[in-house]
């Protein structure tokens, strides 16, 4: 598979070619929509309400299918390529948080015994090994967050798909769940595509961001934060950080400016 | 007020004693009121008819129907028991038919287009109607009186479950999707802990119910001389003029709706005790 052309360029993991998707006949969600995954990517996927982030992420997860184009998984997509994290933590109540981990597995037909090791694995990198019997009630609601990452990482899928995860927390507790997303890809390096409504939240974590406008739903540009990883809170003050939040607002302005 | 001049971190820790107090007292109240208002009640009415010289034929005094209770107990138990099985049994099976129908209709939607209106139906049909004919066609008045319970019970369940094994959270859904979920995982790992609160709820209903269709049954099918329980013996009594009687099966029929309300409550809350929101004990 791999020649010498692309040895520095990174894989392709997913393609989506001309995908139009269309809602009771003739609501339009999404119209050509191109966009190329490829392997540790960290894309996010940011826009006003409405414009079709969430489409787009059911689309590639298999949920939903389109009305015209093609979705593209490189290699084919295997049972455990993919992991999802809603914006509701979206745990069994009446599960302990172990055997919540263990739901991917379970559906798969794992007993809890042969895949402890990944769950409790799985609990670390979430910091939550501590809680692993306790009920999702018993959990604050970035805990249960937490929870919702770990399950979608124990299978280490190759790609994690996250729709505005951390919209309902508040802002401490966002920043320092941002901050152990980026230190977890760093430890498992598995591509991430984020959405949000938040220009900081995009240009903090990603290396790539794609705007999205409404109406019909669309990519109206991208752009590329440069800036390495391991990424600090040193970075949320440093110039780069705020170049690329205005150009990315921009952007924005630009999507939300033609809705008008 | 001793508590005057105490310094405020002080204060607190009085604050905190006079609400556990508080607390206390109001365990003790919970169990103490109702009884105080039982022993009055009891007490008024055994001096009313004392006093007023009440015959007990129009309404007997406590201490007669005490007596009954204890000089007809080698009757009333046996009745008692079999109210009770009937009951038992009526709820059991309502719990499996209401149960495995609910998770027909819901695998289903031709099943449940097809049948929902007949239990519908059922249910909306008095039993009182029903009862004379199943005393007809079914030949053990303990089965005709079963049936009739059953028919009062089940409809609860039913409904309930059909409400609860729908509404598992959607994004779950979704995931169980993701993650090729098969259609025996969904109902086994989503649906049915999803329905179990709704359950439990419409078995607390139904736990009354069939008592109250039981008793129904028994005065409808009973009547024929061929006693069954409890309400064929309170009805009897009432022939007789036994009013002692009368009142003490009244007094066990109640009792048993106590049990039983007592026992769907006590079951429910071993189910859902640990994770579900209704069973959580708020921190005062
Ligand atoms: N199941 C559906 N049926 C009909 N229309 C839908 C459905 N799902 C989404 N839409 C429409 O498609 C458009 C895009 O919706 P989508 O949920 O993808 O937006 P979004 O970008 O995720 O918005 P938000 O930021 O508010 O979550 C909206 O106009 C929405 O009304
Ligand atoms: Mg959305």
């Amino acid at each position: 598979m791999m020649n010498s052309a692309t040895v520095v360029q990174r894989n392709e993991l997913l393609r989506m070619s001309h995908i139009e998707k269309k809602f009771r006949g003739d609501i339009v969600a999404l119209r050509n929509l191109n966009l190329s995954i490829k392997e540790g990517d960290f894309l996010s996927l940011l826009g006003p309400s409405g414009c079709g982030k969430s489409t787009a992420l059911r689309l590639i997860a298999g949920l939903l299918s389109p009305t015209s184009g093609t979705i593209d998984w490189q290699g084919g997509k295997g049972d455990d390529d993919l992991g999802v994290v809603f914006q509701e933590p979206t745990l069994m109540p009446w599960a302990r948080v172990k055997d919540n981990v263990w739901l991917p597995f379970r559906l798969r037909g794992k007993s809890f015994a042969s895949v402890n090791g990944e769950i409790m694995q799985a609990l670390q990198l979430v910091g939550l090994e501590d809680f692993q019997n306790a009920f999702p009630r018993e959990l604050s609601g970035g805990m249960k967050m937490r929870v919702s990452i770990a399950r979608a990482l124990v299978t280490r899928p190759r790609l994690l798909l996250m729709d505005e995860p951390f919209a309902a927390l508040d802002e401490i507790t966002r920043h320092r769940l941002n901050e152990d997303l980026l230190a977890l890809r760093q430890a498992i390096g598995c591509t991430i595509i984020f959405v949000t409504h938040s220009v900081f939240e995009s240009v903090f974590l990603s290396d790539r961001i794609v705007v999205m406008a409404a109406r019909p739903g669309r990519i109206i540009g991208e752009l590329n934060v440069d800036v390495p990883y391991p990424r600090s809170e040193a970075f949320r003050t440093s110039p780069e950080y705020a170049s690329a939040a205005s150009a990315a607002s921009k952007i924005l302005e630009q999507a939300m400016g033609e809705v008008i | 007020m001793t508590t005057l001049g105490i310094e405020s971190e002080t204060a607190i820790d009085v604050e905190e004693e006079r609400r556990e107090r508080q607390k206390k007292i109001y365990r003790v109240a919970q169990w103490m009121l109702p009884s105080l208002v039982l022993l009055f009640m009891v007490g008024g009415w055994q001096a009313y008819v004392t006093i007023a010289e009440v015959p007990h034929y129009i309404l007997p005094s406590p201490l007669l129907i005490g007596q009954t209770l204890i000089n007809d107990w080698g009757l009333l138990w046996p009745a008692m028991a079999v109210t009770g099985r009937l009951t038992m049994l009526a709820l059991l099976f309502a719990i499996i038919g209401g149960l495995s129908m609910a998770i027909a209709f819901t695998q289903s939607k031709w099943v449940e287009l097809a049948m929902f209106p007949y239990a519908v139906v059922l249910q909306v049909t008095p039993v009182v109607a029903i009862a004379p004919l199943l005393q007809i066609y079914v030949d053990s008045a303990f089965v005709a009186a079963l049936l009739c319970a059953w028919l009062v019970a089940f409809f609860p369940i039913l409904s309930n479950s059909i409400i609860g094994l729908k509404s598992a959270d959607h994004n779950l859904q979704d995931l169980f999707k993701i993650y090729g979920a098969t259609k025996w995982q969904k109902l086994r790992y989503l649906a049915l802990p999803s329905a179990l609160p709704f359950f439990l709820g419409g078995l607390k209903i139904a736990g009354g119910l069939a008592l109250i269709g039981a008793v129904v049954a028994e005065f409808v099918i009973g009547r024929a001389g061929t006693g069954l329980g409890l309400a064929s013996t309170l009805l009897e009594a009432s022939y007789r003029f036994n009013f002692g009687r009368l009142y003490a099966a009244l007094i066990l029929i109640s009792v048993m709706g106590v049990a039983i309300f007592g026992l769907m409550s006590l079951i429910s809350y071993c189910f859902l005790f640990r994770w579900h929101e209704s069973a959580l004990k708020k921190e005062a």
